[in-house]
């Protein structure tokens, strides 16, 4: 890459002209100018940066701050040094939110990524044209709704006399039906339904594109050798696929870590606990039971979390894109 | 490519069969809402006697014109706002470079996966310290500011790769920065910066956690946040529910019909830059 444009103009000052009042005055002239450019260049990213200053910035270091007090967010704040992580992984209330984060990658990520890529891989020749163009709406369609319009929809659809009981009943298996959102063992595995709903389709359709970009020729030379679908599917499609799945991974991974919405209108963390995720416990700490310092001891730990768990998927489809 | 026959029909059986799944939800609370009200009917029946009233009792009960109101408010308070500085900012990294800039990059960056349930806590007593609390500024604010991560990375993705002739030959014209800036390159950024409006648009119409916590009235909300408040007070009553979420679906769907392909494609884009 080119340096920016005055070196540029000053780099094809010859040695010998420097002699010149001229020349002289003009790389004074550049000189002040290039210190004027970094100012007025500050000022361009000054706006962008207060508003991130004031409200991300600030609020990260005061979420660590409080996470060391006793605090009701009115009295005074009482030191507590470690206390509030302590705690966190001694109440099992608390330790169990990031269990169930945990479980929710696995409905929220490695479902939608892995079915998405043999979906992907089965559909992405036979997806042209009008029908194509269709589905592709159509499986879009759940990731610009709200993800609260989602979670009322199938709380109504898991419900008792809701469309999945009336399905199952239909089949024939109506000893299985009961208000799967209410019941300690499926409430979990409910919430995750949801979320599969919500990101089959987009890893569907990211997945489907990249492989677009694949070179048809090595399929057909691979077909020419014998490879079966399967051997297709683990040889070529998965390894150029890289960098898509490593995307599908961060944005579900992300998805599951934070997720809030969905779970607060379907369940509310509940029956008990037990799809109690950090989002929602730091939400009914802060502010239904102001304890503000274990809110923000558990905030602290999902954004540790985060980056713990996003950071190497990052690298890896970093990595391949090179 | 040549495609195989039954390859063929397994692939289109398998697409119709997801299409199904995505679809049936959609179906089944559009049944329910035509019930009449506050009765309980199965998942996916046709009512006898098609309730259409319940749509408008929904629409007076969720004081849908305020709500439309309010969210147009922020979108149209959030949106411009982010566009400009984020264009702004993208701009001074990603073209001037100016000194420091690889600093202001990484800081931004470090915002990229941040969960807003991590920081919201300050959020709230920032604003109730700042008296914004309970306002629609209250959610216009920091969504702006929550955006400018993957925003300026986003602007920066595209002046980054903007060739440096083109600021020169300005520069040797006597143009200003200003004058680079407003006159040359933010006509050649229209398209990164419609796919981030759209991206904005589509986040900020459906947030929900902040407007849950910063704003009290449902009616200063956006339509995720005032779609939460509905639930709480119509969470018995199963048909009205799903005609007041159908209605704050409406405009969703009808935007996203219109402009399926850009949204799609902003979507798609915003993932793997992001």
């Amino acid at each position: 890459m080119p340096a920016p444009s005055k070196s540029t103009v000053t780099s094809t000052v010859k040695p010998d002209n420097r002699a010149f009042s001229p020349e002289l005055s003009r790389r004074n002239f550049l000189q002040r100018i290039f210190r004027r450019e970094t100012l007025i260049g500050w000022l361009f990213v000054l706006p962008a940066l207060l508003m991130y200053v004031v409200f991300v910035l600030v609020p990260f270091m005061l979420t660590i701050r409080y996470s060391f007090f006793k605090w009701n967010g009115v009295s005074p704040a009482i030191w507590v040094g470690l206390n509030n992580y302590v705690n966190i992984f001694q109440v099992p209330n608390l330790i169990g939110t990031i269990k169930n984060a945990f479980w929710l990658i696995v409905w929220f990520s490695f479902i939608p990524v892995g079915l998405g890529l043999v979906v992907a891989s089965v559909i992405h020749r036979v997806a042209t044209g009008r029908f194509g163009s269709v589905s592709r709406t159509i499986l879009f369609l759940p990731q610009v709704i709200p993800l609260v319009a989602a979670g009322i929809i199938w709380g109504w659809l898991l419900a008792l006399p809701g469309l999945i009981n009336q399905i199952l009943k239909a089949v024939g298996l109506g000893a299985l039906t009961r208000a799967w959102l209410g019941d300690f063992g499926t409430a979990l595995p409910a919430v995750g339904v949801v979320g599969i709903w919500v990101l089959l389709g987009f890893c569907i359709v990211l997945l489907q594109t990249g492989m677009s970009k694949i070179d048809p020729a090595l399929y057909e030379s691979a077909r020419i050798d014998g490879a079966g679908w399967f051997s297709e599917f683990v040889g070529i499609t998965v390894p150029l696929l890289r960098n898509e799945i490593g995307v599908c991974l961060t944005v579900t991974v992300v998805a599951a870590l934070a997720a809030f919405d969905i779970i607060w209108v379907t369940t509310a963390g509940g029956p008990g606990s037990s799809t109690s995720v950090p989002g929602i416990q730091i939400y009914i700490l802060a502010f239904t039971q102001r304890a503000i310092g274990p809110a923000s001891a558990l905030a602290v730990m999902l954004m540790i979390l985060v980056v713990v768990i996003v950071l190497p998927l990052q690298w890896l489809s970093r990595e391949s894109a090179q | 490519m040549r495609v195989v026959r039954g390859e063929f029909w397994a692939g289109r059986v398998l697409l119709v069969v997801l299409m199904a799944f995505t679809v049936l939800p959609f179906i089944s609370i559009f049944m329910t809402a035509l019930h009449p009200s506050g009765t309980v009917p199965g998942g996916l029946e046709w009512p006898a006697n098609p309730q259409w009233i319940n749509f408008v009792t929904a629409f007076n009960m969720a004081e849908m014109p305020k709500l439309l109101e309010s969210s147009m408010f922020i979108v149209l308070l959030v949106v411009p706002a982010t566009l400009v500085i984020a264009t702004m900012a993208g701009f001074a990294i990603g073209l001037l470079r100016i000194p420091g800039s690889r600093v202001l990059f990484l800081l931004f960056v470090f915002g990229l996966t941040l969960p807003f349930a991590g920081i919201i806590i300050p959020i709230y007593f920032i604003e109730r310290w700042m008296g914004i609390y309970n306002t629609r500024f209250a959610i216009a604010l920091p969504l702006i500011a929550l955006y400018m991560p993957f925003s300026v990375f986003w602007m920066r993705a595209h002046f980054i790769n903007m060739p440096s002739e083109l600021s020169e030959a300005a520069r040797v014209d006597g143009a200003t920065t200003w004058d680079l800036f407003w006159y040359i390159h933010v006509p050649l950024a229209r398209a990164p910066v419609a796919s981030l409006g759209i991206l904005t648009s589509i986040w900020t119409w459906n947030q929900f956690l902040l407007c849950l916590v910063l704003v009290e009235d449902p009616t200063q909300r956006t339509m995720a946040g005032g779609l939460g408040a509905f639930q709480g007070h119509y969470a018995n009553n199963v048909p009205l529910l799903c005609a007041g979420t159908i209605l704050i679906l409406l405009p969703t769907l009808i935007v996203f019909i219109l402009f399926q392909r850009q949204i799609i494609a902003a979507l798609l884009q915003g993932s793997l830059k992001g």
